[in-house]
């Protein structure tokens, strides 16, 4: 017992004392923090951002809402890699591992059944109404693809069967519908404006709408697989 | 003016926090949430920024959009990096939770 005791005091002991390099270095992100604290408390007060210059150009994108227009039309570049990012996340994983099943054999209590009829629709509907709200308020392709992506984590630690009976095939033309269509887009802009995102005129706020529900999917998609922890287990073999 | 201060300091304490665990500290599972917390302050830090008081003027949209993805992408990037942690595990000899020596650990931190 005593000695528990000791074992138990001498690791606490390691664990609060820092050596030199560790105070050293606690030192020094003090004097970066300083640092950049200064520079926060520098920033003069009604600093105007791009407020003005996005306002300015409000008419021509297409949305009403200034955070679709920027995401999706002033800095379309930025979020076409950043699906493409989300993408990369799910080929890095899926070539790791393959996806744990559980080998319980209980069935589901009604009570997790029922939440998941109830639950599944008004996600999928709240999903649908956050992209289409996108255009003139808060919401948009991610935000709509957070939730879808909750409706399949809920579908995923229900662990319906039919969820194991989906092809990996069908996943992967989910996975990557989003990138295509909105590689797609641009491609066609390149080629009709001249521009990469460039969208022709009169046709920004459809394009943005398109580019969003399929996005909104493929990222839904993503975050339920990326909670799945691997590829599925009809997928290619080892 | 107060405000925007006061939440963009605590984004930068969190930041601070986050870079200290994840250098110090070399278990993976902490690097993870260190990175995470990191970004968390960042995120903090970039809204505080586009803050505006009500009916002062319009909202700087270009902080929100950058949060914004930058959150999901924050999300599959913890994902990744949860995969390969356990990656590690298997084919090495590092425990991330089973064993006596960590769950010590993680007593010890939790007190």
């Amino acid at each position: 017992m005593s000695t528990e005791k000791k074992i138990k005091g001498q690791t606490r002991n390691r664990h609060r004392r820092f050596d030199a390099y560790q105070l050293l270095f606690l030192c020094l992100v003090f004097c970066l923090i300083a640092l950049l604290g200064t520079i926060l408390c520098t920033i003069p007060e009604n600093f105007p951002g791009l407020a003005d210059t996005v306002a300015s150009l409000q008419e021509q994108s297409g949305v009403e809402s200034p955070v679709t227009a920027v995401l999706l039309n002033f800095r379309g570049y930025d979020t076409l890699l950043e699906v493409m990012v989300l993408l990369l996340a799910v080929i890095g994983v899926w070539s790791l591992t393959k996806a744990p099943v559980s080998n319980l054999k209980t069935d589901i209590s009604p009570v997790q059944m029922g939440v998941v009829r109830l639950l599944t629709p008004v996600l999928c509907l709240v999903a649908a109404y956050l992209v289409w709200q996108g255009s003139h308020l808060a919401g948009g392709a991610f935000q709509g693809g957070a939730i879808l992506g909750a409706a399949g984590v809920l579908l995923l630690v229900s662990e319906l069967d039919w969820l194991r009976a989906v092809p990996a095939f069908v996943l992967r033309i989910g996975l990557i519908l989003g990138p295509l269509v909105f590689v797609g887009t641009a491609l066609c802009c390149l080629f009709f404006t001249g521009e990469l995102l460039a969208y022709p005129k009169g046709t920004a706020g459809w394009l943005i709408l398109l580019i969003e529900t399929v996005c909104a999917l493929s990222i839904g998609l993503t975050l339920a697989l990326l909670f799945g922890g691997g590829r599925p287990e009809d997928d290619v073999p080892d | 003016m107060i405000t925007t201060l006061l939440y963009s300091l605590t984004g930068l304490i969190l930041f601070g926090m986050g870079f200290f665990t994840l250098i110090i500290h070399s278990h993976p599972l902490r690097k993870i949430l260190a990175v995470n917390v990191m970004g968390t302050g960042v995120f903090l830090i970039l809204v505080a920024t586009a803050y505006i008081p009500l009916g002062q003027g319009e909202i700087d949209p270009v902080p929100h959009a950058m949060v914004l993805t930058g959150i999901v992408v924050s999300v599959s990037v913890t994902a990744l990096a949860l995969i390969l942690a356990c990656r590690v595990q298997e084919t090495s000899n590092i425990t991330l939770l089973k064993g006596t020596k960590q769950s010590e650990d993680i007593k010890e931190t939790g007190a």
